[in-house]
């Protein structure tokens, strides 16, 4: 018995160093970071909460969370919601569904740079979408929002969801094609109509495909950055900044570890009070014999 | 071949007790059946003689050595699983050789082993085939080789014929007795179904939550239950329960079947319940008493007959053919020496 | 009833439509990707995106994959290409062998305390990369492997932790109890009863789990950024170099077709594998 639990921890080793040092190591670190005035190396020092004190008072900062809230309410909900219409048109039983999963899948297999570079490209206004309306006859059409400081964080919204939707309709279709045919029969023998179906009964008893959905799609929003910094750049100059790409910047080229620390530190809290219902639900569940 | 030994077993799950203070003796060469309804604890019983689970007290010996912390290997055992267990990616002569290549025997004495056993239970066509491709007795049967192979001092079945179709049941339950027969080697095996249980043991250990109610041969533990959860488990149609109380004089019955006890095993005013086998009641014209039957059910060799006596349901076992119809009234006996008298609150067997 | 088929026949077009219309908005970049890569710059500049390339040609393929300038030097791609290739291999093997022997520990075993580390493990996937990059940096340069391929590889390794282990340790619990206590009765040790038995049954979540893990380090960028060191860097920084840091005339078509170039991989294994992806994105998110 105890020798049992010897080989399995000999072969878990790799895993506990792993755990220890790659995954709480770094996160005590970094907190005991944020809590010092380090600049470029790391200090000893300890200053309390005045990184956090300085990071809030940061208009760069102030910004990169309005986007990010900005970004994040605008693609979940685009996401969840083509994602689910899309997942419904579906289960409809249409013909050539192979073809359509793959078109609408797709973009999620390509880099997230990939999508930034394709969309900065699309929405150019001199060489893409409102050069191309121009030139077909559409003249007054306007649609310059990569260019325009107030609107930027928009397109990055679409670039988002052309490529989270996709994923958001396999995760759904998957839950809708766990729902008993039996249930539909049912419905149909009570004279149901077929939306009304779906917003009564699916929508309900899917529910845990879509709380993991938003989690998995909210955790995204929060780690936002290849798509802005392929995409913008973070600008023109930082209107389209996140906290993810303000975090990297001090970190490495703007040299000031005790704020990016900060910065990371209020993102993983962030991450972990979007988290915690999920777990706490799961966990609930699993206790009433769920798993 | 080996015995096993085991005493003052304890096995906790959490906070769950689930075996007390066991003791148990199995002798060598002897097939030991254990008998129990689900969560009784015999499959938690047996996977501690194999090593399978951790015990909180208590010894297990096997052939006289202390295999209470020894891993399953070293316990000299070979086991048959409810579903089998074999190796999906391995053909069934990897399967049954696997064990003895792991502890390092020569290739020929595997050879010679696997051949021998496979020989044993008609399994030489099948020895390149993958466990996909064979039929559910023929999986069993792997299985059974795999742990013959091992030439363990004691075999351990934990139900291995529940996934088996009735016929393919009886026609395996068989071919272990026989197998028993021909190898003479210690086997316990676990089941909840009294019909492999009668027609297997030399031993039958009757549980209860983790307790054992009665440890005897097939017609001891048949014919002598110890107590009513004996009396009820072993029997098909289940064993006849009428409460009764003893009369002022000590040896008198009162109730729907008023006797008159031999022995003065019993107190007088106590209160019993009498055990009658349905096999055990004679429909004779001349009979001490009567009921009125509810329903029959034939069942093609015989026939049960249910009646109504006072307020309880009451079975007879008829072996011919007579016909008898619902409604009809017939006179019945007992004879008093096949009866058994259990005290009604404690359970325990009085006579 | 008639009314009814009706309708019911309208609804379907309805259904199509809609599909088909949102499958144009998904397939439209792509279309206009390819387009451009095959035009030339001058009807770049003259014409729209939405047009065919009247005279379609592969001389931006050909810039893209072994002129363009990524920032270091003006190879092209390629280098990225390879790069990417040499930090890929490595990066999908360990972690699918490690996250295997995990799962396997964790479910088959159950050693004492293996549901502490795996609970941890899991509150780790989510934790932002912005948190543990900057401490690895340090870590990695304390060991000497900072801006190397093995410092890459590690990262690789360390971020994959979590769903690897996932995957596995969800299918091998999956697999019947039975087969491991006869495995035990049988003799068999930790790692003969793995190599033996475990591995060979592992087929099916070995290729989604290298599907996942081909498709996560190709289109990574800011491990890649950070950690690989200026001569391995991955395919999708040069690619961002190429499009974001030019001096002068940016050169769509190249840019496009370096694009496309970058995807490639990714997007193969994808339509090769579609329905293993799938299973290998359900898997791993529905914990």
């Amino acid at each position: 018995m105890k020798r049992r639990s010897l080989a399995a921890w000999g072969a878990l080793l790799p895993l506990a160093v792993i755990v220890g040092v790659g995954y709480v190591g770094t996160v005590l670190w970094t907190v005991r970071t944020s809590m010092s005035s380090s600049r470029t190396f790391p200090r000893d020092d300890f200053v309390g909460l005045q990184q956090f004190e300085r990071l809030l008072e940061s208009e760069r900062w102030q910004l990169a969370i309005h986007n990010l809230a900005v970004y994040g309410a605008l693609y979940i909900v685009a996401a969840m919601v083509i994602g689910f219409l899309l997942a419904v048109f579906i289960d409809q039983k249409v013909r050539g569904e192979g073809v359509l999963r793959t078109a609408f899948l797709y973009p999620y297999a390509m880099s997230f740079v990939a999508t930034g570079l394709v969309w900065q490209w699309v929405l150019n206004p001199d060489s893409g979408l409102q050069n191309a309306m121009q030139k077909m006859g559409w003249t007054s059409f306007e649609f310059d929002w990569i260019v325009d400081q107030d609107m930027v964080i928009y397109t990055v919204v679409i670039a988002g969801t052309w490529q989270g939707a996709g994923l958001v309709m396999a995760l759904m279709l998957a839950g809708l094609r766990g729902i008993d045919e039996e249930i539909w029969k049912a419905a149909r023998l009570d004279g149901i109509p077929t939306w009304r179906v779906y917003l009564s009964i699916v929508l309900p008893m899917i529910g845990p495909t879509l709380a993991t959905v938003f989690t998995l799609l909210a955790v995204g929003v929060v780690k936002v950055f290849d798509t802005v910094v392929a995409m913008t750049q973070g600008g023109p100059g930082i209107a389209s900044d996140v906290p993810a790409k303000f975090i990297m910047d001090h970190l490495f080229a703007r040299a000031n570890l005790g704020l990016a620390s900060a910065g990371a530190v209020v993102l993983l809290l962030t991450v972990l009070a979007l988290v915690a219902p999920l777990a706490y639900a799961r966990s609930r569940q699993a206790a009433k014999g769920g798993h | 071949m080996s015995g096993v030994n085991i005493q003052g077993l304890s096995i906790r799950f959490g906070a769950n007790e689930v075996i007390k203070n066991l003791d148990l003796q199995v002798h060598e060469g002897e097939f030991l059946v254990l008998l129990g309804p689900s969560g009784c604890g015999k499959s938690t019983l047996l996977h501690s003689i194999a090593g399978l689970i951790d015990v909180s007290g208590g010894s297990i010996h096997i052939g006289g050595q202390d295999m209470t912390d020894a891993e399953p290997a070293e316990r000299g055992i070979g086991m048959v699983f409810q579903s089998y267990a074999l190796y999906p990616t391995m053909t069934v002569e990897r399967n049954m050789s696997f064990g003895p290549r792991v502890a390092g025997v020569p290739k020929a004495e595997i050879e010679r082993r696997v051949n021998r056993a496979a020989e044993m239970l008609q399994l030489t066509p099948l020895l390149n085939r993958k466990p996909a491709q064979l039929s559910g007795g023929q999986r069993q049967r792997v299985a059974i080789g795999r742990a013959l192979v091992r030439e363990a001092g004691v075999f351990l079945f934990d139900e291995p014929l529940s996934n088996l179709d009735a016929k393919l049941r009886a026609e395996l339950r068989r071919e272990l007795k026989l197998l028993h027969q021909t190898l003479g080697n210690t086997m316990i095996y676990v089941t909840h179904d009294q019909v492999e249980a009668m027609t297997l043991a030399s031993r039958i250990v009757v549980m209860k939550s983790g307790v054992i109610q009665q440890i005897g041969t097939p017609s001891e533990v048949y014919e002598r239950p110890a107590n009513l959860f004996v009396a009820g488990f072993l029997g098909a149609p289940a064993i006849n329960l009428v409460p009764a109380q003893v009369g002022s004089d000590g040896r008198s019955l009162q109730g729907v079947l008023p006797l008159q006890l031999a022995d003065g095993r019993v107190k007088a005013g106590q209160k019993v319940v009498l055990g009658v086998r349905p096999e055990h009641v004679r429909l004779q014209a001349d009979g001490r008493w009567r009921a009125t039957v509810q329903l029959v059910e034939p069942m093609g060799n015989h026939q049960v007959i249910w009646m109504t006596l006072g307020d309880q349901g009451f079975s007879v076992l008829v072996h011919d053919g007579r016909r008898i119809a619902a409604g009809d009234v017939l006179a019945f006996d007992i004879d008093e020496s096949l009866l058994s008298v259990f005290d009604a609150a404690s359970e325990v067997r009085l006579t | 009833m008639a009314k009814r088929k009706a309708s019911a026949r309208w609804a379907r077009v309805g259904v199509y439509a809609f599909l088909l219309f949102a499958a144009a908005f998904f397939l439209l970049p792509l279309y206009i990707m390819l387009t451009t890569s095959f035009k030339s710059m001058e009807e770049i500049r003259l014409g729209q995106i939405f047009a065919l390339p009247s005279a379609p040609s592969l001389d931006a393929w050909r810039a893209a994959w072994s002129e363009a300038c990524t920032g270091v030097s003006c190879d092209g791609v390629r280098g990225g290409f390879w790069n990417s290739v040499t930090i890929a291999v490595p990066s999908i093997v360990l972690p699918i062998l490690l996250g295997a022997i995990n799962g396997y520990a964790l479910s088959w075993w159950k050693p004492k305390g293996g549901e502490w580390l795996f609970g941890i493990l899991m509150m780790g996937a989510f934790i932002p990369i912005q948190v543990m990059i900057y401490p690895l940096v340090k870590l990695e340069a304390a060991i000497g492997i900072y801006s190397s391929l093995p410092g890459i590889v590690l990262v690789h390794l360390v971020f994959a932790m979590p769903i690897m282990t996932l995957l596995f340790r969800n299918y091998y619990a999956s697999l019947p109890a039975e087969l491991f206590k006869a495995a035990r009765v049988d003799g068999g040790g930790f790692w003969r009863i793995f190599v033996q038995l475990v591995l060979p049954m592992s087929t099916p979540m070995l290729i989604v789990a290298a599907i996942m893990q081909i498709t996560g380090v190709w289109n990574d960028y800011i491990l890649g950024l950070t950690f690989a060191g200026r001569e391995n860097q991955p395919m999708t920084v040069q690619l961002n170099n190429v499009i974001n840091t030019t001096t002068g005339e940016r050169l769509y078509n190249l840019n496009m077709a370096a694009t496309i170039l970058t995807s490639a991989v990714p997007l193969l294994v994808y339509l090769i594998s579609g329905r293993w992806f799938v299973r290998g994105i359900a898997a791993g998110a529905v914990k």
